[in-house]
């Protein structure tokens, strides 16, 4: 375990040492970028608005019980852009990018694609992971703000909506201006691009790391996205304990 | 079939290879087991040998793609190490092709003077024609994507883009793998023609009797790890070791 973690923290000093030639890799970012976009769009449009519903309708009949309906719109709000919209979009991230990710590079490494840039001279890490790195660190961020708003505005939906719960539309965004600071949202914001490098290092390392056919292909991606998945919940919380004395 | 032309003695394109004890173990198997072998600037050497005797990890040494448990390889006098200058002289054609399929055949052809930027964007659509020409790929092959392609087609490509690192060292494994006997014959006639044609020290890895004394100056067999004959094909035909004639001999004539 330990001589992974050293080897997945080799990959990261590498593909940092790499960023000064990203802008020759431009291309190469945007194209990770656009399949980024293009497979988790719709996905984290639909996961954000039902996390902002779902919190409207636990919280906001426990707060309207207790004659507290006006402060829904800041327990959705600090909700999402602290905790639930950076872990998600990370769990999507990992679900849907990771595994596609260690699977390309694990079969580029099974059929020596790898060892073909290698004999070529091109630093594989530069070539074939930092674009991705890049990419990912870009694109989970910006998710993470599209999936802020998209919950907010479904929190708003559900709390407006709800017979139940009948906050207004102006009442739950009156109460989210007031609670959620730009703090806040950089808070989630540092969180996702923490989590991004994290699934991006895991990820292309399990590919590079790729042994045998197919089968070496599958095991690799079920690394990725396990490993992914469960060292972006040990970040959360290291990063929450961190950024804790921040809030006051 | 009689010995191709004998080396030329002025042949100055290549690099010599020498290797010195070498050994190579995976875990509790040595797969290697001392390997001393010279092979001359410009010579088209093959290593032959049945399944599994270790002749790819031998190739993947000599281009310092896996360092060895014991031993050393010296291209040109110098050790081949992962971040040596001589990796820009040394090219591979993998057994699988190394194609990248996420790139158009020009792209991969193209791809080492591109990222190196080695020439200007027209004069690499330039070579890179030149080149698919060279291992005669028609004009339209360059616009393909590698897994649109044969498996005969996608090893010329692998040698087109070979060719475009200018090598004084070219490594073949297994170049008539997966072929028939017909574009075997051809790929097999592309690896001699280069090497006349550019001087390359050329190494070719096979089981393919047919190709190895079809193309070889020299020819070495490897079996239980180590070289068990070396010589001339029309020498080793007349060798009488055991090992050899019977993987000479072994065919599909019913008992």
């Amino acid at each position: 375990m330990f001589r992974e973690l050293g080897q997945m923290l080799l990959l990261l000093g590498n593909t940092v040492r790499g960023i000064p030639l990203a802008f020759r890799r431009r291309r190469a970012v945007g194209e990770q970028l656009y399949e980024i976009g293009n497979a988790s769009l719709f996905m984290a449009c639909m996961l954000s608005f039902f996390i902002g519903g779902v919190l409207a309708l636990q919280g906001g009949a426990v707060l309207v019980h207790r004659g507290l309906g006006s402060q829904v719109g800041g327990l959705v709000g600090l909700s999402m852009c602290k905790e639930l919209a950076p872990v998600m979009m990370a769990i999507l991230i990992a679900g849907r990018i990771g595994s596609a990710m260690a699977a390309e590079l694990g079969s580029m490494q099974a059929y020596q694609e790898v060892d073909a840039l290698r004999t070529m001279n091109i630093h594989p890490i530069r070539y074939l992971v930092l674009p991705r790195l890049i990419a990912i660190a870009i694109a989970l961020p910006a998710l993470v703000i599209f999936s802020n708003i998209v919950g907010w505005l479904g929190g708003a939906f559900i709390a407006s909506f709800n017979p139940d719960i009948a906050v207004p539309y102006a009442t739950f965004m009156a109460s989210l201006k007031d609670m959620v600071r730009m703090r806040d949202i950089l808070h989630g914001l540092l969180k996702s691009f923490v989590f991004a490098i994290a699934i991006g290092t895991i990820s292309c390392h399990h590919g590079l790391q790729t042994r045998g056919g197919p089968r070496g292909v599958g095991r690799s991606v079920t690394k990725a996205v396990t490993n992914s998945i469960v060292l972006v919940l040990l970040l959360d919380y290291i990063l929450t304990r961190i950024l804790l004395p921040f809030d006051a | 079939m009689n010995d191709p032309e004998p080396l030329q003695s002025q042949a100055t394109g290549g690099l010599p290879i020498s290797v010195r004890g070498l050994h190579m173990r995976f875990g509790a198997q040595d797969v290697l087991r001392g390997i001393d072998l010279d092979i001359q600037a410009g010579e088209l050497f093959v290593l032959m040998g049945p399944s599994g005797s270790g002749k790819s990890v031998f190739l993947r040494q000599l281009i310092g793609l896996e360092q060895p448990t014991d031993g050393e390889v010296l291209v040109d006098g110098q050790a081949v190490t992962d971040e040596t200058r001589h990796r820009a002289r040394m090219a591979m054609v993998f057994q699988s092709g190394g194609l990248l399929n996420s790139l158009t055949v020009a792209e991969n052809v193209g791809l080492y003077l591109r990222e190196h930027r080695l020439r200007p964007p027209a004069e690499i659509t330039r070579i890179v024609s030149e080149k698919l020409r060279l291992v005669q790929l028609p004009d339209d092959t360059g616009e393909k994507y590698p897994p649109e392609l044969s498996g005969g087609m996608r090893k010329r490509v692998a040698i087109a883009r070979a060719l475009t690192m200018d090598p004084q060292l070219v490594l073949f494994d297994e170049p008539t793998s997966e072929l028939d006997p017909l574009v075997a014959l051809t790929v097999g006639r592309e690896i001699l023609r280069l090497n006349r044609q550019t001087q390359a020290t050329t190494v070719v890895v096979t089981h393919d009797r047919d190709l190895a004394f079809g193309i070889a100056h020299r020819v070495a067999f490897l079996a239980e790890g180590r070289i068990q004959a070396l010589g001339t094909p029309s020498e080793m035909r007349a060798n009488p070791l055991p090992l050899l004639q019977q993987f000479l001999a072994a065919d599909f004539t019913p008992q």
